[in-house]
């Protein structure tokens, strides 16, 4: 019973933001700014990557993003690159790696680092040592892009 | 007769150009045309023309900055110029006791910031120092809703001059303090002023259309707060877009990046009171 209610408490710890088996910010491993293994160890829900696609205190992807599969949205951006097809153009890996932190694969651009949660200036006291999104987030967001095939 | 009729002519080109908003419409008050568009001064290295923030916006909001009497920023100028004649402090003195005419501040926003005995001084700072050195009176806060409209006062007698501030001599350490500022990133967006106004001008970004952020209309009228707002008080809400914690009003981070960033907009007009969304 004691045991049982352990693993309830654990449950619930994990739909929280990171889980004990996740990979932490701080120890991805990227291979040409591509990360190869899952954050989670799991694949993740396309249809929970949609709504932190648009969210706009989550990955608000949209607000630099065109995105047709969401023509329903109102206002998409035009800072970054239109994401149609974006799941053919590039791999699983090599999205993963964008989302997590573009940075190492394209060094000056202004999109923001979603999984990393040092070498920040001047955060904002309540995002201090966070990232922008949780592993499963971010995973999520990865499936979800993998979903926007050129048609 | 001619000069009558060739007047009448631009007057409703000028209108014509208002009616249509974007990159071609053309800002005209009163029948004073307003250069919203130039080439970069020098100094600036990766930009090549210089636009008011007013090209960016919407024909609605645009539209609210040709007649003064459409536009919601003369409210406060207004209660500005009954503070004006208003004795403060212990001298019993108030401003107009020692200048006679606001008007005679024509000029002095086009060249602020600038540096007075080795110290960077905003127009805020000039308020506040006549405030507490010669009224005997306290020293209003920097972005409060007395100090943002009479700055908006004295600034708007500017109105029409070119933006002219100086960024060689005493100014030069200022200027490349502002400038770094300017290109570093911070907050946990990760982002630099340069990143959205000077890469992505004109690009949306969400319901936003993205500008140079230049300063040649503030103190500005915002729809999204109704009210009369500072550069300060921008710098602040920029930062916190971009989670960053902002510095504070009056800082000398601030001052010296306003510096900055206005000289990147000298020779457009200065617009002040602007109205933005």
């Amino acid at each position: 019973m004691k045991r049982l209610s352990l693993i309830a408490g654990i449950a619930v710890l994990s739909a929280g933001i990171a889980s004990a088996e996740d990979v932490m910010p701080a120890k991805v491993m990227f291979d040409d700014g591509a990360i190869n293994a899952s954050l989670t160890g799991m694949t993740g829900n396309p249809e929970e990557g949609a709504k932190i696609f648009m969210n706009r205190k989550l990955g608000n992807c949209l607000a630099c993003h065109m995105n047709a599969d969401m023509e329903e949205q109102p206002f998409h951006g035009e800072v970054g690159p239109a994401l149609d097809g974006v799941g053919d153009r590039w791999s699983e890996a090599e999205l993963r790696g964008i989302v997590s932190n573009s940075k190492e694969m394209f060094p000056d651009t202004i999109m923001p680092s979603f999984y990393r949660d040092t070498g920040f200036t001047r955060s904002l006291e309540k995002f201090e040592g966070k990232s922008i999104l949780s592993a499963q987030q971010v995973e999520d967001v990865v499936a979800y892009l993998l979903t926007l095939k050129e048609s | 007769m001619r000069t009558l009729l060739a007047s009448v002519g631009i007057a409703a080109l000028a209108l014509s150009g208002a009616a249509s908003a974007g990159e071609d419409a053309v800002l005209s008050v009163d029948g004073e045309v307003f250069v919203t568009e130039a080439a970069a001064p020098d100094h600036l290295e990766n930009v090549d023309t210089i636009y008011s923030g007013w090209v960016f916006r919407t024909d609605e909001t645009q539209e609210l900055q040709l007649d003064d009497f459409d536009n919601p920023s003369f409210i406060f100028l207004d209660q500005a110029l009954d503070t004006w004649e208003t004795v403060d402090g212990s001298e019993g003195k108030s401003c107009a006791s020692c200048h006679d005419d606001v008007e005679d501040f024509a000029g002095l926003k086009s060249t602020l910031p600038r540096v007075e005995n080795g110290e960077l001084v905003t127009l805020t700072n000039l308020v506040n120092e006549c405030r507490t050195e010669r009224m005997g009176a306290e020293a209003w806060k920097y972005s409060g809703a007395d100090m943002s409209a009479m700055t908006a006062l004295i600034a708007h007698q500017s109105r029409g001059m070119a933006m002219s501030v100086a960024i060689d001599g005493d100014a030069a350490p200022f200027f490349e303090k502002g400038k770094e500022l300017y290109y570093t990133r911070v907050g946990q967006l990760d982002m630099a002023c340069a990143n959205c106004h000077e890469d992505n001008y004109g690009n949306m970004i969400r319901a936003d259309h993205l500008s140079q952020g230049q300063t040649n209309g503030f103190p500005l009228y915002r729809l999204k707060n109704a009210k009369i707002n500072t550069t300060h008080g921008r710098f602040k809400g920029c930062m916190s877009n971009i989670r960053a914690t902002p510095f504070k009003e009056g800082s000398p981070e601030f001052k010296a990046l306003e510096l900055y960033v206005a000289s990147r907009g000298n020779g457009l007009s200065v617009e002040t009171p602007a109205v933005r969304n």
